[in-house]
């Protein structure tokens, strides 16, 4: 979390996870808890600056006297609760959880998924060849920012950063129902069509990669995006007073794209377009 | 908020139909041409946005008036109520009942669901579409259970039009389909609603008494038969007190989660926050059940007088009805009844003299399940997508709007009038201790009287069955609808409570007692309910997402396997079933697994 503390002090909740006492200040996220007592829950519509959604159930835990499990990321904690974050039931819904999405979408580029499918004995391929894909096209109708949502997992960050949580542009919603949800633009036209500013905060709040800037999905394309290769150098845009962080990845003595640090109190990892997409003329040496 | 509309302008229609539910536009602000004026001042903007629950009944101004919505539609629609489009558009592909392409005026829904398929609604539409072929002007669709399964097959057709026109066939073949069709206006009507109560006008009914046997158009005969003393006495017992009799009467929500409904009451009486609300949630759409539309199509004041108790005892002054779409009838009767409440004093600033104000305004959905969930209702009505928020916070704390919010089904609030009017001690006793009072069932399929049944919790399934008229050769019986679960033909002694189905493993849900016999392929119908959920899945989380679609493609695989050609796929299916059950946020996505897994259990279904 990214909240700047006030100095109010906030009471100290005392419930157990795995057996263990935790206590937590009141308002903790029963996923706060465990990250602070050092468990490593799977998270991928959890977002450190937005609002939780959980949606994508991967965090679930069992909770005493709950009737199903519950989402750790979202849930508050409450004094006397009974975590249990390892057990048979919980395991088996995250497992089929990383089953149902690596069967339907692409997840090479969502980080630690290939280490969790394996931590959870995760077979994707059991649905059979025949399982229902998305089977998108990635959709390249600008030159800053590519939609591949082949590899979509619904997550609701990308709205949630675009609507009122932080743009407050509400250039992307979620559009129709079911297995043929999709992020869309209105009347799902070209994002050039859009109310779309291009500051590129859904791309910062993506977990899959769905969302990339189109020098990164270039070069993915050519085979020579290689982040072993790259360096980060945090510096400040220099284009208007605000004073925003931004990081650049540079690979190969250019820079490759720019994210922005999320525990700025001030940003919070948001950035306009020309902190995010406004460095060509860093590199126009000529 | 920066909002952006592209340069696609409505239709003059289409500007009509939406200045004929909003009013003409004040301000080049919210839509109208730019005038001097409005270069000194911006208008618009919060207000306008404070009105965004009117954007569900703009898209239907928009479908009724053109048949489908267009770019300039939705836009003018957007700029109108300071909605962003990317949000409306997310709303409007929501919907069944809505379409962002184009298509003939008039759609021709036919019912393909359990109840219909088992009386021929493959071969039916089949026949329809043959006749209806393309360029007939007419968009034939498969339709999701239509809530009309006592006389199935069902057909609903709709023509866009300044009114739109609807006409009900059921049952239909294909010529009266077809007719219905091609001309709404004379197609022949719909028989009285006491047709779907085969015990309509016998004495001793309580929630049926009236269906039959009042007009339905006229509060004077409502009055006549007894309407308006259960409010009368609620005023005389003062909201606390109305709440004490609702507790002791020991009623459940008939909606399927059967909680304590006093206790409901009580906690949002309780909230400081105010306004508070009432819904009503009328958006009966599980498969096989038709018994809130019977209600209201039959005795609609009986509604508009609970609904005034429910408010008055939890302290709101506001009523939402949210009603299925697909219920043109119910829609009509109701309108009528609340003008005529509020014509009379019963309705409005001062009902009944009493210095009490509730009004009640009718919200349609549009073709959507999972709006029936109670949090997906609310963010329906308040424009947004019908997608199901987590809980806590409960809706007695923050439901419609954010504020207390009780929510109640149809026939749970009409209950409240007989124990109103009897006196919770007499309603207590009748059913079972823990069941109390008399349930509806909505009994279908194989039956000689299929129809809305009353009868006092504790009766047996067999009981039931043999008021409808079980034909020979019974396999099966759907109870509590798609999210319920099957028993076999043996199982008839089960006794209809909710503590008696739970013992027995399965449940009462809303009161769905569907009857098969072996001449239906039951891998066919589970198909058919996987079919459904995976349609209905709101799409928001992904145990029901994808669990839906993957229990449909292994069902497919297995429709005409058994025995070990098919245990590798229902070993799957358990394994998705058990997490779309522990891991889904919602109801829809927890119970989607339950049916089939009954069949294959109880019924032995792939042995
Ligand atoms: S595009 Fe990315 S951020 Fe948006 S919903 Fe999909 S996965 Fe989430
Ligand atoms: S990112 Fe945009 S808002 Fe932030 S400092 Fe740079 S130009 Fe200013
Ligand atoms: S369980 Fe299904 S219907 Fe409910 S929220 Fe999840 S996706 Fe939506
Ligand atoms: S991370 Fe908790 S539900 Fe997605
Ligand atoms: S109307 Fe067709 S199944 Fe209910």
């Amino acid at each position: 979390m990214t909240v700047t503390p006030l100095g109010i002090p906030r009471r100290v909740l005392e419930f157990t996870i795995d057996g263990e006492e935790a206590r937590v200040p009141e308002g903790s996220t029963i996923l706060d808890a465990c990250r602070a007592a050092g468990k490593d829950i799977p998270t991928l519509c959890e977002g450190d600056t937005l609002r939780p959604k959980n949606a994508c159930r991967v965090c679930v835990v069992e909770v005493e006297g709950a009737r199903t499990l519950v989402p750790a990321c979202s849930r508050k904690a409450e004094p006397g609760m009974e975590v249990r974050t390892d057990t048979e039931r919980a395991r088996h819904s995250r497992k089929v959880v990383l089953e149902l999405l690596a069967s339907s979408v692409d997840l090479s580029t969502t980080p630690r998924v290939a280490e969790w499918l394996k931590e959870y004995e995760a077979k994707p391929d059991r649905f059979g060849p025949d399982a229902a894909r998305l089977n998108e096209e990635p959709k390249v109708d600008n030159d800053l920012y590519v939609r591949d949502y082949d590899k979509c997992i619904l997550c609701y960050k990308c709205v949630d950063a675009c609507g009122d949580q932080w743009q407050n542009t509400f250039a992307i919603s979620v559009a129709g129902r079911g297995f043929d949800a999709r992020i869309a633009v209105e009347h799902d036209a070209p994002l050039t069509d859009s109310a779309c500013v291009y500051c590129g905060n859904c791309i910062e709040v993506c977990p899959t990669g769905a969302l990339s800037f189109k020098s990164e999905f270039d070069m993915r394309a050519a085979g020579t995006w290689d982040e072993s290769r790259q360096t980060e150098t945090t510096t400040v845009c220099a284009y208007c007073g605000v004073g925003c962080n931004l990081t650049l990845h540079v690979q190969d003595n250019e820079i490759v794209k720019v994210t922005s640090p999320h525990d700025n109190p001030v940003t919070h990892g948001n950035l306009c377009i020309k902190g995010r997409f406004g460095y060509q003329h860093v590199q126009n040496r000529g | 908020m920066d909002l952006h509309f592209g340069d696609s302008k409505p239709t003059d229609d289409e500007r009509a139909a939406v200045d004929a539910l909003l009013g003409p536009p004040e301000s080049s602000w919210e839509g109208a041409d730019r005038s001097d004026a409005d270069l000194r001042w911006a208008r618009g903007g919060r207000e306008a946005r404070d009105r965004r629950d009117l954007l569900l009944p703009g898209l239907h101004a928009i479908n009724d008036r053109i048949g489908w919505i267009s770019e300039g539609a939705l836009d003018y629609l957007c700029r109108r109520l300071t909605v962003p489009p990317a949000e409306a558009y997310g709303v409007a592909t929501f919907y069944a009942m809505f379409s962002v392409k184009p298509r003939p005026a008039t759609v021709l829904h036919v019912c393909t669901d359990l109840a219909c398929a088992a009386a021929g609604a493959p071969e039916l539409c089949a026949g329809i579409e043959a006749r209806l072929g393309l360029g007939s002007g007419v968009a034939v669709e498969r339709s999701p259970c239509l809530g009309l399964c006592e006389r199935a097959p069902a057909a609903l057709a709709i023509r866009a039009g300044d009114p739109v026109r609807t006409a009900v066939s059921a049952p239909t073949s294909v010529e009266e389909a077809v007719l219905a069709a091609s001309a709404p206006d004379s197609a022949p009507e719909e028989p009285p609603a006491a047709l779907a109560v085969p015990q309509a006008g016998q004495g001793g009914l309580m929630l049926l008494n009236r269906v039959g046997v009042v007009d339905p158009a006229s509060l004077d005969d409502y009055r006549a038969h007894g309407g308006y003393t259960a409010l009368r006495r609620a005023f005389e017992l003062g909201p606390a007190g109305v709440i004490r009799e609702v507790t002791d009467s020991g009623l459940v929500g008939r909606g399927g989660a059967a909680f304590p409904t006093g206790r409901k009451w009580q906690a949002t009486a309780s909230q400081p926050d105010h306004p508070h609300y009432l819904v009503c949630n009328a958006d009966e759409s599980e498969p096989g059940t038709f018994k809130d539309r019977v209600l209201m199509e039959g005795d609609p004041y009986a509604l508009v007088e609970a609904m005034t108790i429910a408010g008055y005892a939890t302290g709101a002054h506001k009523g939402y009805l949210y009603l299925r779409g697909e219920y043109p009838r119910a829609l009509h009767l109701l309108e009528h009844a609340i003008a005529q409440a509020r014509a009379r004093g019963l309705l409005g600033d001062d009902v009944l003299g009493q210095g009490y104000a509730f009004d009640i305004e009718i919200r349609r959905g549009a073709g959507a399940y999972i709006c029936g969930e109670e949090t997906a209702l609310f963010n329906s009505i308040e424009g947004y997508r019908g997608e199901p928020r987590s809980k806590p916070p409960f809706p007695v704390e923050k439901g419609l709007f954010g504020k207390p919010t009780v929510e109640n089904n149809v026939e749970t609030l009409v209950n409240v009038l007989p124990i109103l009017t009897m006196g919770a001690p007499a309603y207590a006793a009748i059913g079972t201790q823990r069941s109390t009072g008399p349930k509806l069932f909505c009994v279908s399929g194989t039956v000689e009287r299929p129809g809305v049944y009353e009868v006092p919790f504790g009766a047996t399934l067999g009981d039931l069955l043999a008021l409808a008229g079980v034909r020979d050769g019974l396999r099966a019986v759907l109870l509590g609808g798609a999210a319920g679960g099957f028993v076999r033909a043996d199982e008839l002694d089960i006794p209809l409570t909710f503590e008696g189905t739970r013992e027995a493993g399965t449940t009462l849900g809303s009161g769905v007692v569907m009857a098969f016999d072996d001449s239906v392929p039951l891998p066919r119908l589970l198909l058919r309910i996987a079919e459904f959920f995976r349609d209905e899945s709101c799409g928001q989380c992904v145990p029901c997402r994808v669990g839906t679609v993957r229990q449909e493609e292994a069902l497919h695989r297995i429709v005409e396997r058994t025995g070990a050609a098919a245990a590798g796929d229902i070993a799957l299916l358990r394994e998705v079933g058990r997490a779309m059950r522990d891991a889904s946020i919602c109801g829809l996505g927890q119970t989607a697994w339950n049916a089939v897994e009954s069949a294959i259990d109880r019924l032995g279904a792939y042995e």
